[in-house]
This record gives structure tokens, C-alpha cells and sequence, in this order.
């Protein structure tokens, strides 16, 4: 299959002169599926991060401790107005001086990678959008669903995880996966830290082979692929997780 | 099914200003209606009744061209209704609307509302088009709101401007589409005023409507639809004392 | 959803009152101001006779301003392309024609599944960097590339916020302008986009702050604005202690000019949604 693939370029190159060395060059086709896994693996484990930020920070907006719901309110209003690539460097290069230890040479070694960092940031950044997308879900909860539950003898935790946050998340699923898929096109401002994502190896492949057209048209239709794919997978969920007679 | 003649007092001189022939329209593969027919003279009141779903609302729809035909004739006001080609600008000229919910546009004064049509579809002069919105809205008794916009007025305040809305294109025929059914019972007697005043002035009107009282006071011509085609029809005196179809007098009987 | 008053084990609704903000926003820069002073002490002390942290910062300030500027400017006009044609694109995405209805769903959905990282590099790499008109050959700047990249992102979004807006003018509308014998066109322009106007704008803003927080993805793409500006800091002073606090100092700037976009934002949402 991949020895057709490669002819078929190779003629393509032969002919017109357009070198898609990603499908050509086995070294290239490497780095470039490299840097697809990684955008992959980093969209998960920040789609899961943040999913369960946004879980914690509409909870504990909910606390009668009225302090700790406004520093929930100081971190979102933060992360959401400030910029990530900003926010990508405060991490990196303002806290990740702080995270070192010393090798075998005296030198200082950072413990944590730039792909952590990234991670980390973007769990962050998209989890202070969660957050206010649970909020208005479970605002939209009729007091007398939970006074129900209350009444059958759940407890305030019991009615949260059982009551409140199923239905919260079919709630918001329309915003909440819109923001999933925002987060997916988010990671390619990893690019910023160097970390091997899509668009980084992306440029490492054209700085070599010199062509940027073709490179650049193959990321372009990847992230494309890739986020459509989800944007498919979304709403397939959300027609599943549809409530009868409820939201739009 | 069979359906009774149309019991239009046949005249030689046929100043009929619409003319419908076995109009059909489906609906997703669902055949709404079936074969309606209908005549209405110049300066007649129509009222088309009968229970819900029987296409009425889906018909008055067709004699403007809102609603496309699958099959049959609809003549409106010299226009061909039923001809894919029609001008449909110039058929709506002769052939004004007026909905169940007002459709007011929220965002213009109730002025700006009854001149707009004139001022940008007709391309008349300013001044005078304000003087006739002007004596159309003293005419529904208005007078004193020009200036108001539809969000701050009643629902039967807001209905008598659509109609002075449509009359400001100065049709030929008007029609209503259960214009009373979405107003307290307070506001439907004013409004039914201002319909009664307008076909004493010699409008051809076409209601579908659930007002048995003001048809039977009213009407030229009462039309009984059910399951997408013309039961029965008659003047009115005739239509409600001795109905002849069993499922007109069913339904008679449900709403009187 | 309307409720009635909240049940007492429900703590009362957060106050939209302006003092609360201003007090966890208060709360939020000295938490801040905090981590900054905690980063600033451990990490390598500075060599000694060396300014302070805020005399360097205080001295830099006019060209880290100048080059906020610069970002404010590039945000600005890609906001004023990406209304224009997101709006066009948007109605085209209702036309009655096929291939227009078709053209304009291609390039919405296009460009907004693409990151706009990525975007801007497509049209920082392969727009040309001049262009021959006739007789002339007009230089293409770098700025001018990047605004292009940020508009078709942008527009992308403006079309679906038109999109959706005008579908959200009840068919009633529609009705009583047909019937009033408008044309499709004139009902559009005249009756349903200027009822359209107050429903987008709060997802107008958004879309504006998302344009400015975006900018300095420019600085990737070599477009001197206030990233680079940051980097000419740390190259002069050469101080390790100095990372963290010159990316705090951006990200103060930038949330000044954005959160009262955002408060804004919510209260005009919270108007428009009573007056309806």
C-alpha cells in the first residue's frame, strides 16, 4: 500500500515537480506521523484535563465558602482574556526555571518538558472555559430537580455526581464540544515551545526539503481531517446524549 | 370523497376575483390538500372554517403564492397564481396578508411599519404615503400611536396596524389568516370591528377564522374544510341552520 | 429557565454588582504579584549592583506599549475584514443558489476547522511578497500578510455567528415582508439584518477578543509586535530573573485591555436578553 502511495508521488514529482517528500521520503513520512500522534495524544490527555477542571471549578463555584467560588472566578476571568502563547511562555520559560534539578555536572536540568508545560497550559486555558460552560449547564437545572433529589435522601455530593452533573453535561454539550474542538486546533501553538507537534515537525520537514507549498497544504488538510473528524464524533455523541423535550 | 358544488351564486358577469381549481400540495409525502375549489366575487366575504389540520391556513397560503402549488389552477387578481413563472411581487400587490401572529417588524415605529412596503415596494412619494399611513392608522383607531413601537402595544393594537399595513399597498383582496386566535377575547372584538368596517366598504375578503358568530353576521360565503378538501359550503344562514354534509354538523356542533 | 427565588440550601446567585469583580480581580493581581516576587527571589539572585526587575521593566515600558500598539492595530483591521466578509459569506451560506450556498459552506467550515496558527503560516509562507500591478511592484509587508491570515479565521467565525443570527428571525418575518410583496433581497437588508444586529453583537465582541488574544501568534510568524519586543527585553538585560516577570507584565496588559471587553460583553448579552 505505502510502496503504491510512494510510486504514485514519486511520478507526481517526476512530472510536475511538486515534492510531497511526507509521502515520498521514509524518514519525512516518519517524522511527519510522529508529530500526528503527538497532536493526537496531546489533544486527549487535554481533553480529559480540562473536562475534569471544568468538573471541579463548577463544583466549587457552588461552595457557600464564598472566597474560594471568587478565586475560581479570578482564574477563569485570567485565562480567558490573556492570550495562550503568552500564557505557553509565562510556563515555560517564567516557571520552568523553577522545576530544575542538578545533573551529574552541576548543571541545572528542567524536570518538566516543554510538551508537559504545553499540556499543562492548554488543560488550563481551556478548562477556565469549562468551567463557566458547567456553570450555566447546572444554572439551567430547575431548583425542583434538585430539591427532588434532596428529598430522596442524596446527599449534597450525592446529588452533584448523580443528578446535577449528568444532566449539566447534556446541557452544555453543545458549547462544551465546540470548545473540545477548539482546544484540538488549539495545540498547534505548541509549535511556540518546540514541541514536535503537526505543524513542528511540519517545519522541520520543509526547512529541509525546501518545499513549503506542498508541506504546508498536507498540515493544512491534516489539522482539517483531523478536526473534522471530531467535530463528526461531537455531534454523533450529542445526537446520543440528546434529552427528549429538552434544550433546543 | 365526493364534495358538494360550490354554492357560489352563479352570475353571468363574472367579476370572480379568484378562481381556484382542484388545488393539491403535499408536505414531505404527506398530501395536505386535495382537491380544493373555490370562486369569490369582487367585494364578497369568504370565511373558510373547520377543525384543525384541515389544510385551511396551508390554502389561504396558496392564493398568495406563499405556499407553491403541486397541482390544480389559482387565479388571484388576474395573476396565475399556480404558474411557477408568476410575478410574484406584482400578485402580492393585489393580494395583501394578515397573520396570526402580526408579524410586526419590532425595530420600526408603527408608521414606519404601514409606509414601508409603499415607500420601498411601490416606490411612492414619501408624502404622500405618510398621509394615507396617517389616515389608515386613524382608520383602525390608532390615532395617537404612530410613534409607538409594536413591542409597547396590545396584541389586538398590534394586529389592527398589520392590517393597516397590508391595506396601505391598497390590494384587492385581503386575507386573513385566523388573525383573532393568538388575542384576548377583550381585543378580538376590536379587531373584528375593523374587518366588519372594511368589507362594508366593498374589500374582498377572505378569513379563515374560528369566529362562527362573526362569519354567520358577516360572510358572503362559508366554506367547510376537513382532511384537505371542501366539505360544504353555503351563505351563511343557510350553511349553519341546515348543514347537509353529517361532518359539517359534527363539527358545528363541537364549536357552537 | 425561570425560577423562582432559590432554594435556601442554594447558595444566593454570584453578584453582578461591578465591586465583586473588582475586588476578585484585585485578589487575582496580588496573587499574582505574589508568585512573581516568590519567582523572582528563587531563582538566580541578580548580579549584584544590577537595576531592579522594575526599573527594567519601567524603563521599557514605552516600547512595550508601542508594541501593544502594534497588536491593537493588527486586531483591528483583521476585525474590520473579518466582519465584512464573514457577513457576506455568512448570507451566502443562505443562498438560494446552489454553487454560492455550496461556495461559502466550503470556506466557513474550511477555515474554521483549521487552527489559526496554522492559518497564518499558510498565508505568511505562501503569500507572495510582492505583487506586480502594471507597471509597479507593491511590496507586500509581513503585517499585511498576517492581518490576511487572522481575517480568514475570523471570517470564518462571523459567518456562522450571521448564519446563525438570521436564522434566528422568526420565519414570521419573512412571511409578512413576502406578503408585502418585498423582494427576497429587500427583506433581507431591510427588514431581517438590522433585527439581526443586536443579537450579534455579543458574539461579535467575543469574537473580537478572540481576534486580539490571538496577535501575538503573529510574532511567530515574524511580525514585530509586542512578543518581539519582550524578546529584545530579555536579550539586552540577559537575566533569568527577568523571564517570568516580562511574560507577566504581557499578560497584565493584555487582560486590561480584555476583561472590560468581556464585562461588556455580558452586560450587553444580559440587556439584550431581557429586552428581548
Amino acid at each position: 500500500m505505502t510502496e503504491i502511495i510512494k510510486e504514485w508521488f514519486d511520478r507526481l514529482y517526476a512530472d510536475t515537480g511538486l515534492n510531497f517528500s511526507v509521502f515520498r521520503d521514509a524518514f519525512d513520512a516518519q517524522r511527519f506521523l510522529e508529530g500526528v500522534l503527538t497532536t493526537l495524544e496531546m489533544s486527549a490527555i487535554c481533553l480529559a484535563l480540562s473536562l475534569a477542571i471544568g468538573v471541579l471549578g463548577a463544583a466549587v463555584q457552588g461552595v457557600r465558602f464564598r472566597p474560594l467560588a471568587w478565586l475560581v472566578d479570578a482564574y477563569i476571568q485570567f485565562f480567558r482574556n490573556t492570550p495562550s502563547v503568552i500564557q505557553l511562555y509565562f510556563f515555560f520559560f517564567g516557571l520552568g526555571p523553577l522545576f530544575t534539578s542538578t545533573n551529574e555536572f552541576g548543571q541545572a536540568v528542567p524536570l518538566v518538558s516543554s510538551y508537559t508545560w504545553a499540556v499543562i497550559c492548554f488543560s488550563i486555558y481551556a478548562g477556565a472555559f469549562n468551567v463557566e460552560i458547567f456553570r450555566s449547564g447546572i444554572e439551567a437545572i430547575s431548583p425542583a430537580t434538585v430539591d427532588a433529589a434532596q428529598a430522596l435522601g442524596y446527599t449534597r455530593l450525592g446529588t452533584y455526581v448523580h443528578v446535577v452533573l449528568p444532566l449539566a453535561l447534556r446541557i452544555s454539550f453543545p458549547a462544551l464540544s465546540n470548545n473540545m474542538v477548539n482546544l484540538v486546533k488549539l495545540t498547534s501553538v505548541a509549535y511556540a515551545i518546540a514541541v514536535p507537534d503537526i505543524l513542528y515537525a511540519s517545519s522541520q520537514i520543509w526547512s529541509d526539503s525546501l518545499n513549503v507549498a506542498e508541506i504546508m497544504n498536507v498540515v493544512l488538510f491534516s489539522y482539517v481531517l483531523i478536526v473534522s473528524v471530531f467535530v463528526w464524533g461531537a455531534g454523533l455523541l450529542e445526537r446520543r446524549l440528546r434529552v427528549p423535550g429538552m434544550g433546543v | 370523497m365526493s364534495t358538494h358544488s360550490v354554492a357560489a351564486p352563479a352570475s353571468a358577469s363574472d367579476d370572480f376575483i379568484i378562481q381556484c381549481r382542484d388545488v393539491r400540495k403535499s408536505f414531505k409525502g404527506v398530501e395536505v390538500l386535495k382537491g380544493m375549489s373555490l370562486d369569490v366575487r369582487k367585494g364578497d366575504v369568504v370565511c373558510i372554517i373547520g377543525p384543525s389540520g384541515s389544510g385551511k391556513s396551508t390554502f389561504l397560503r396558496c392564493l398568495n403564492g406563499l405556499v407553491p402549488v403541486d397541482g390544480g389552477t389559482v387565479v388571484a387578481a388576474g395573476h396565475a397564481v399556480h404558474d411557477p413563472g408568476v410575478d410574484k411581487l406584482a400578485l402580492r400587490r393585489r393580494v395583501g396578508m394578515v397573520f396570526q401572529q402580526y408579524n410586526l417588524f419590532p425595530h420600526r415605529t408603527v408608521l414606519q411599519n404601514v409606509m414601508m412596503a409603499p415607500v420601498h415596494v411601490l416606490r411612492q412619494k414619501r408624502a404622500e404615503v405618510e398621509r394615507r399611513a396617517r389616515a389608515l392608522i386613524r382608520k383602525v383607531r390608532l390615532h395617537g400611536k404612530e410613534d409607538a413601537y409594536p413591542g409597547e402595544l396590545s396584541g389586538g393594537q398590534q394586529q389592527r396596524v398589520a392590517i393597516a399595513r397590508s391595506l396601505a399597498m391598497n390590494p384587492d383582496v385581503m386575507l386573513f389568516d385566523e388573525v383573532t386566535a393568538a388575542l384576548d377575547p377583550e381585543t378580538v372584538g376590536e379587531v373584528l370591528v375593523t374587518i366588519k368596517e372594511l368589507a362594508a366598504e366593498g374589500m374582498t375578503c377572505i378569513l379563515v377564522t374560528h369566529e362562527m358568530g362573526f362569519a354567520r353576521e358577516v360572510a358572503d360565503c362559508i366554506y367547510f374544510t376537513d382532511g384537505g378538501l371542501i366539505v360544504e359550503s353555503g351563505p351563511p344562514a343557510a350553511f349553519f341552520s341546515q348543514p347537509k354534509d353529517p361532518r359539517t354538523r359534527a363539527f358545528l356542533e363541537r364549536v357552537l | 429557565m425561570t425560577r423562582e427565588s432559590p432554594s435556601p440550601r442554594r447558595p444566593a446567585p454570584r453578584p453582578s454588582a461591578g465591586w465583586a469583580r473588582g475586588a476578585f480581580l484585585a485578589m487575582a493581581l496580588l496573587a499574582l504579584l505574589a508568585l512573581w516576587h516568590a519567582g523572582a527571589s528563587a531563582a538566580r539572585p541578580a548580579p549584584a549592583g544590577a537595576p531592579s526587575i522594575a526599573a527594567i521593566l519601567w524603563d521599557w515600558t514605552p516600547a512595550i506599549l508601542k508594541g501593544f500598539a502594534a497588536n491593537v492595530g493588527i486586531s483591528l483591521a483583521s476585525a474590520l475584514f473579518a466582519t465584512v466578509l464573514g457577513t457576506f459569506v455568512g448570507i451566502g451560506q443562505l443562498s438560494l443558489h446552489r454553487p454560492v450556498r455550496w461556495l461559502c459552506w466550503l470556506f466557513t467550515h474550511l477555515f474554521r476547522n483549521a487552527p489559526w496558527l496554522v492559518l497564518l503560516f499558510y498565508c505568511m509562507l505562501l503569500l507572495p511578497f510582492q505583487v506586480r500591478v502594471g507597471a509597479w511592484v507593491v511590496p507586500i509587508p509581513d503585517w499585511v500578510k498576517a492581518v490576511a491570515g487572522i481575517s480568514i479565521a475570523a471570517a470564518a467565525n462571523m459567518s456562522e455567528i450571521v448564519r446563525g443570527a438570521i436564522q434566528s428571525i422568526p420565519t414570521g418575518q419573512w412571511e409578512s415582508a413576502a406578503s408585502l410583496a418585498f423582494s427576497r433581497t429587500q427583506a433581507l437588508w431591510m427588514i431581517v439584518l438590522p433585527q439581526c444586529v443586536k443579537r450579534m453583537l455579543p458574539p461579535w465582541m467575543n469574537l473580537y477578543a478572540l481576534i486580539m488574544v490571538s496577535t501575538p501568534l503573529c510574532a511567530i510568524v515574524g511580525v514585530s509586535e509586542i512578543m518581539t519586543v519582550a524578546a529584545d527585553i530579555l536579550a539586552a538585560n540577559a537575566r533569568h530573573d527577568l523571564l517570568m516577570p516580562v511574560y507577566l507584565y504581557l499578560l497584565v496588559l493584555f487582560f486590561l485591555y480584555c476583561y472590560p471587553i468581556a464585562v461588556l460583553t455580558r452586560r450587553l448579552e444580559r440587556k439584550f436578553a431581557i429586552a428581548g
